[in-house]
């Protein structure tokens, strides 16, 4: 059994530990990175970070993009979406075409 | 020539055909593989896009309510009342073969909280935390979609351009240098067997003069 991890800051995330997902908060860049490693060597397949946090963690959550587990997922934060998961869409298929076809 | 020195002798003939042959029925299949790849990638992406969307509206609207149920209730109160969640959810992880790609299925099961989701008595919450809680749990199953479509779009992708390599590899770089070194060969035994004729001529030629004392 797996289990899904939420990180991000406090008010962004709070409300999805009432939905009964693991919640981490994390307000800066240091914490972020240690704690989604630490996540990554647990039971966690699938790790939401919002975008706010996300866009500090570029190189780390690259890391976990060619493993099967676990699956970061990136997610709007309270200050809304900043466009960050619609990069990585276009970097996937970028990748995968060997082209910028948009 | 590339590089190395290759045997100009029969042998070495039949084996490098035999090669060519295998390069270019893998390059056949790779490409196939690689077209159906991109085909479901491209599915997936389209899903992607839809997910996203869904689950950023979803989100969006979400984080107002909680917003507003902050500002109403406080943070720290906020805090209390989430502190105990009436349920955990557990998540189950099954794989599905797309082309030899082995892709994630999350399904999830939760345990507790089946009467109700809120962890919480109505006494000193607002409602608009429940509004805010509601939108989430419709939102999550969405959002489980998305992870499971995104992963599979980045694994998908990964291994998309592992084949397209293979497939140039072998279309660029393999196959030509086999057919080159095949017709290099080729013409060296050619050349071979023409020098041998003249040789051969040229021995009659002396033999029968030795023979005959026949001139020309």
């Amino acid at each position: 059994m797996y289990k899904i991890a939420v990180m991000g800051d406090r008010d962004s995330v709070l409300g999805f530990r009432a939905l009964g997902l693991d919640v981490f908060f994390c307000d800066d860049a240091e914490t972020g990175r240690k704690t989604l490693h630490r996540l990554a060597q647990q039971e966690y397949a699938v790790i939401y970070i919002t975008e706010q946090l996300a866009q500090n963690l570029t190189a780390e959550i690259a890391r976990y993009k060619d493993d099967v587990m676990p699956a970061v997922i990136l997610i709007p934060g309270k200050g809304g979406s900043l466009g960050l998961a619609g990069h990585a869409l276009q970097a996937a298929v970028e990748r995968a075409v060997g082209a910028d076809i948009s | 020539m590339t590089g190395k020195t290759i045997n100009p002798t029969r042998m070495e003939l039949t084996r490098l055909k035999g090669r060519l042959k295998t390069a270019q029925r893998g390059h056949k299949l790779l490409k196939d593989k690689r077209d159906e790849l991109m085909k479901q990638f491209m599915e997936v992406v389209r899903r992607n896009r839809q997910l996203r969307a869904k689950v950023e509206q979803g989100l969006k609207e979400a984080n107002a309510a909680f917003t507003v149920a902050s500002a109403i209730m406080g943070p720290e109160m906020l805090e209390q009342s989430l502190l105990c969640p009436r349920r955990s959810v557990s998540l189950e992880v099954g794989s599905k073969n797309i082309m030899s790609v082995n892709t994630p299925v999350y399904t999830f099961h939760t345990e507790g909280g089946d009467d109700s989701l809120l962890p919480y008595g109505f006494a000193q919450t607002s409602g608009e935390l429940d509004a805010a809680l509601e939108k989430m749990q419709e939102v999550f199953a969405d959002m489980l979609e998305l992870a499971q479509v995104e992963k599979t779009m980045q694994l998908l992708a990964q291994d998309i351009e592992k084949t397209r390599r293979r497939v140039n590899a072998l279309e660029y770089v393999m196959i030509p240098q086999t057919q080159q070194n095949i017709r290099y060969i080729s013409m060296k035994l050619d050349e071979n067997e023409r020098g041998n004729t003249t040789r051969l001529m040229k021995v009659k030629d002396m033999v029968l003069q030795d023979a005959h004392h026949y001139k020309q």
